[in-house]
This record gives C-alpha cells, sequence and structure tokens, in this order.
C-alpha cells in the first residue's frame, strides 16, 4: 500500500535520506528505529507529503505523493499522523479537534461529526473528558485524543512519530494499548518508536535507520533474532539496556 | 515662579439657556465660530443640550470625531495589518517581499509627513477624475484621508505583532493541520490564527491605545478632533489649563475604557487551563 523507492532528501548540502526504499503492504505494521538524526521523522513526513523530497518516489494506495498533479489535502486526510508532541490544537475542546477536519476536509454535518467523534472517545475511554481543553489534560490523554482525531477521518493508514517519547512512563501503556488493539484491528502502521516491546508484540518488520540509509528492514523475528550489522546491534543493545 | 491661575471651570460647563451666565466669556461671534471651525454641515455634533457657550458642545464634538476617525483606522489596521502579517509569514517569495516592503515603508515614514503625503499629494498622483472628486466632491475628504492614513500606518505594527503571533506557534501545529488534509488557508483560519491573536491581544491593545493618541496628528490636515477644538477653545477663551487638561480626562477615559474592554475580551477568549499569556 505504501512504496518507498529510492528517496533521496537533502537540506542545503546536508543529506538527510540516502536512497531510501522499502514497502508497506495493507495491514502491516513497520516499526522504524534509530539513532537521533537519522531520519525518521524525515522519512515518515516525505510518506504524507509534509516534506519535500528531490529523488525517488513515494506511493500511497497507487497515488504518487511528489506529483506536483497531486491533490494532497485529499490523499493525507486519508492517512492518519500522530506526533511527538500530541499537537492538539490548544484552543478547542477535545471533541473540537476531532470534529474539526471531520467537518471542514470530509464535509460531514456538525451533529454527525460529533457522533463520530463521541464513539471514538469512548474507545479511547475519554468521553468524560470531551469539553476539555488540552491544557486541562494529562499527556497520555492528550495522545489518546489524537488518535481519535485521526481515526475519526477513517484513515486506510496511520503513521506515527515517536509517540510515546514526551510521556511519562505510567502514561506510556495507556497510549501503546491502543496502538496494539488498532495493529491487532489490521491498520495499516508506521510507527517510529524505540518502545521495542511493542515492536515485539505486533510489528511485522522492523526497519532500522543509520545517518540517512535505511541499514536493516527485516521481519521482527529476523530482526529481534539473528546476527545483524553493527550498528544496529549497538544500538539495539543501548536503548534494550533501559 | 510662584503662578497664580484662576481656575474657571465655567467655560465648559453646559448650562440651561435661562442659567445666569455669570463670568462667562462670551465668544466674539457666537454661533459662526463653530461655523468657521467646528465645521460645517456634518462637522460638528448635535449633543441635543441647550448650551449658552458653545465650548462643551465643541469638546464633545472633538471627542467624537476623535472616537469615529480611530474607530475606523482601527478597522483597516486590524485588516490590513492581518493580512500584512500573514504575508509575512507565507511561503511564495514575492508576497513575502511585498509585505515586508510595505512594513518597512509605513513604519519609518513619520505619522506627520504620511499625513501630508496622503492629503496633499496622493489626490495629485491619482487620475484626474478620482483626484478631482476627492477634491471637490467627497464630502469631507480630510476625514477620510486621516482615517485611511492612520490605518495604514498602525497596519504595518499590527502585522508585525500578528506575524510574531503566528512564529511563536511551534511548526508541529502546521503540520498537524496539514496533516488531517486540511489547506494551508484552513490551517490559518483554524488553528494559527486564533490562537495567535490570543496571544497578541496585550500589544493589539497598545496599538488601538496609539491609534487613539495619534490622531491627533489628524489636526494639521484640518480634522476638528479632540485636541483641534481644545486648541481652538483655548484660543478663544484663554482659558489653556482648563481646556488642556479637559481634553488629557478625555484622553485618559476613552483609554481606560479600551483596556478595560480588551481585558474582558482577553479573559473571554482565555484558553481553559492555560494562565494569562503576555503583558505589555
Ligand atoms: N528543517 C531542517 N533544516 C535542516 N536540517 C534539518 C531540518 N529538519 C531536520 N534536519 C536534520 O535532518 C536530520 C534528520 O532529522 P529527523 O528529525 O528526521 O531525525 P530523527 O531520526 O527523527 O531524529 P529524532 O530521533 O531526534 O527525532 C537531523 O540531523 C536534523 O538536524
Ligand atoms: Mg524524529
Amino acid at each position: 500500500m505504501i512504496e518507498i523507492e529510492n528517496v533521496s532528501k537533502w537540506y542545503g548540502d546536508f543529506q538527510v535520506l540516502n536512497h531510501c526504499s522499502t514497502a508497506v503492504d495493507k495491514g502491516e505494521v513497520v516499526v522504524v528505529c534509530g539513532p537521533s538524526g537519522s531520519g525518521k521523522s524525515t522519512l515518515i513526513k516525505c510518506v504524507n507529503g509534509l516534506e519535500p523530497f528531490q529523488e525517488g518516489k513515494i506511493t500511497v494506495d497507487g497515488v504518487s505523493v511528489g506529483d506536483k498533479s497531486t491533490n494532497l489535502p485529499r490523499l493525507r486526510s486519508q492517512i492518519g499522523m500522530l506526533f511527538q508532541n500530541f499537537e492538539l490544537f490548544p484552543h478547542m475542546t477535545a471533541l473540537e479537534n476531532i470534529c474539526l477536519a471531520q467537518t471542514k476536509v470530509l464535509g460531514r454535518e456538525d451533529d454527525e461529526a460529533e457522533e463520530r467523534g463521541m464513539k471514538l472517545l469512548e474507545r479511547v475511554d475519554l468521553v468524560e473528558h470531551a469539553a476539555k481543553h488540552p491544557a486541562q489534560l494529562s499527556g497520555g490523554q492528550q495522545q489518546r485524543v489524537a488518535i481519535a482525531r485521526a481515526l475519526a477521518m477513517d484513515p486506510i493508514a496511520m503513521l506515527f512519530d515517536e509517540p510515546t517519547s514526551a510521556l511519562d512512563p505510567e502514561m506510556i501503556n495507556e497510549v501503546l494499548d491502543v496502538m496494539v488493539e488498532l495493529a491487532n484491528e489490521g491498520m495499516t502502521m508506521i510507527v517510529v518508536t524505540h518502545e521495542m516491546g511493542f515492536a515485539r508484540k505486533v510489528a511485522d518488520r522492523v526497519v532500522f535507520m543509520d545517518e540517512g540509509r535505511i541499514e536493516e528492514d527485516a521481519t521482527k523475528d529476523d530482526f529481534f533474532g539473528t546476527p545483524r550489522g553493527d550498528r544496529a546491534q549497538l544500538f539495539l543493545s543501548k536503548i534494550l539496556e533501559h | 515662579m510662584a503662578m497664580k491661575y484662576n481656575w474657571d471651570w465655567s467655560i465648559l460647563l453646559c448650562r440651561s439657556p435661562e442659567a445666569d451666565p455669570i463670568g462667562a466669556v462670551e465668544p466674539t461671534t457666537p454661533g459662526s465660530g463653530s461655523t468657521e471651525f467646528g465645521g460645517g454641515a456634518g462637522q460638528t455634533f448635535d449633543t441635543g443640550a441647550e448650551c449658552a457657550q458653545p465650548y462643551f458642545e465643541w469638546i464633545v464634538s472633538g471627542l467624537s470625531w476623535t472616537v469615529i476617525v480611530a474607530s475606523a483606522a482601527w478597522v483597516i489596521t486590524f485588516s490590513l495589518g492581518s493580512v500584512i502579517g500573514v504575508s509575512r509569514t507565507v511561503e511564495n517569495r514575492t508576497v513575502r517581499a511585498i509585505a515586508t516592503a510595505y512594513v518597512e515603508i509605513f513604519r519609518n515614514v513619520p505619522l506627520l509627513l504620511q499625513m501630508f503625503i496622503w492629503f496633499f499629494v496622493v489626490p495629485e498622483l491619482l487620475p484626474e477624475d478620482a483626484g478631482r472628486w476627492i477634491k471637490r466632491e467627497l464630502p469631507l475628504p480630510e476625514y477620510w484621508t486621516a482615517i485611511v492614513c492612520l490605518g495604514m500606518y498602525h497596519a504595518s505594527r499590527t502585522a508585525e505583532q500578528v506575524r510574531a503571533g503566528i512564529e511563536s506557534i511551534p511548526r508541529g501545529q502546521t503540520h498537524a493541520g496539514l496533516a488531517m488534509g486540511l489547506t494551508r488557508t484552513q490551517v490559518y483560519r483554524y488553528v494559527l490564527l486564533p490562537v495567535s491573536y490570543r496571544i497578541i491581544i496585550p500589544p493589539l491593545t497598545s496599538d488601538f491605545m496609539g491609534i487613539f493618541k495619534n490622531s491627533s496628528v489628524a489636526l494639521t490636515i484640518g480634522v476638528m478632533e479632540l485636541t483641534a477644538q481644545s486648541r481652538q477653545i483655548a484660543e478663544y477663551t484663554f482659558n489653556i489649563f482648563e481646556v488642556f487638561t479637559a481634553a488629557t480626562l478625555c484622553y485618559m477615559t476613552v483609554t481606560l475604557i479600551v483596556v478595560t474592554i480588551m481585558r474582558f475580551v482577553e479573559a473571554r477568549v482565555r484558553i481553559p487551563g492555560t494562565i494569562a499569556l503576555g503583558g505589555d
């Protein structure tokens, strides 16, 4: 469903992505990991066109992202995205956050959007917080609202950029649990995360990035089982320590 | 130098005609003063009160024009300032360059000079018909000129506030908006602007008060606003202390009202769970 072919990207002289290629099938969960600054965020932002790239090709559900004629807003509305800092809109309540794109992008009626929103809030166990603003919610709650906001668009795939790394340890699981549920329901997901427990539980494949290159692209069992390149081993041993 | 001054507030008091006009200094040409300076048709407000002397009415008329000119200018300032401020943050370089040029030009040329340029020079630069229309047919040309001039001058400052407000919002917010399928325009409309306006209420308030104070510059092109009327009364009565004290109090009262209204607005739109933003 998502094909990334030979993608390269530069910021000025600095090459952030170096001939990256991988593919994600429908219903597949791919975990992306790697050291800080290796280009993980940049890569998944290329997938929905938030970052332009100079070389290569990315297609989502047959639509080429880099094509000038592509209707990017339409494409993006089909791909949910979650951020490290949640990025809920601070001046809107949880429910209003969930309804905004439903009404403005999909053209749903207000009451239809609200009904859908309340159902999704129920799903992430936050119904009683519908009328609260983001600043009145904990990090874990905010991220779950953000997941509900993404699901409200009925996405065909979802991108996660370190969704738990800004959370206090006791809140990480409430978010991971929702993500595990999504994975088990067959959602197509690309997840940038260092939560190897999550990877072991639901990932189909693990991609390891270093200095803008995809160094490893293996099934979960291969990645955690058989010997890998030095960099990946070093990285794994570091993050598995804590 | 010790000064002995007999304060005489009676000149500014509005009294009914049957009251005894003791100590009143009659204007040399009663009534005609207000025709000549206070303005002919449409320039002096009818306060509805009956006064033995016109001075109270002149103050009220001046204050009214100050409020009208400043408020109308503020509408221009706010809308144009928002457009220019947003333009300074967009990706298109040409749009950004034009907006930057606007800000630099209008912010760096003295207001007084801008007032003269709008009043004396611009009508000459326009196509002949338009210029003639402004000079001959447009009612109260100096008032329109003052409104446009003040509005455009202050728009350059408001634009900077709006730009700073937008730039203070983390890029992730824009990314989140775009990622859910909003267009860039929608991101501005539903996310960036509502949040930045809240952030910049305090500087916007000072801007608004700046327009009020700067509206007195309009007297140089003949707008009979508060300062102009005060000066005129001072010339007639020589009661300079009373008149300018009254004008000062008027300005301070208006300022106070503006601040109070803006405080109220700020409290109304404050985002729950956040503390008050900014100061002055
Ligand atoms: N707008 C930008 N301009 C210039 N360089 C950038 C820009 N954005 C990112 N970079 C650089 O690109 C590289 C990759 O950034 P990216 O955010 O994709 O890394 P990452 O793997 O997500 O890292 P982290 O784990 O810290 O989030 C980094 O070296 C970063 O400094
Ligand atoms: Mg990152």
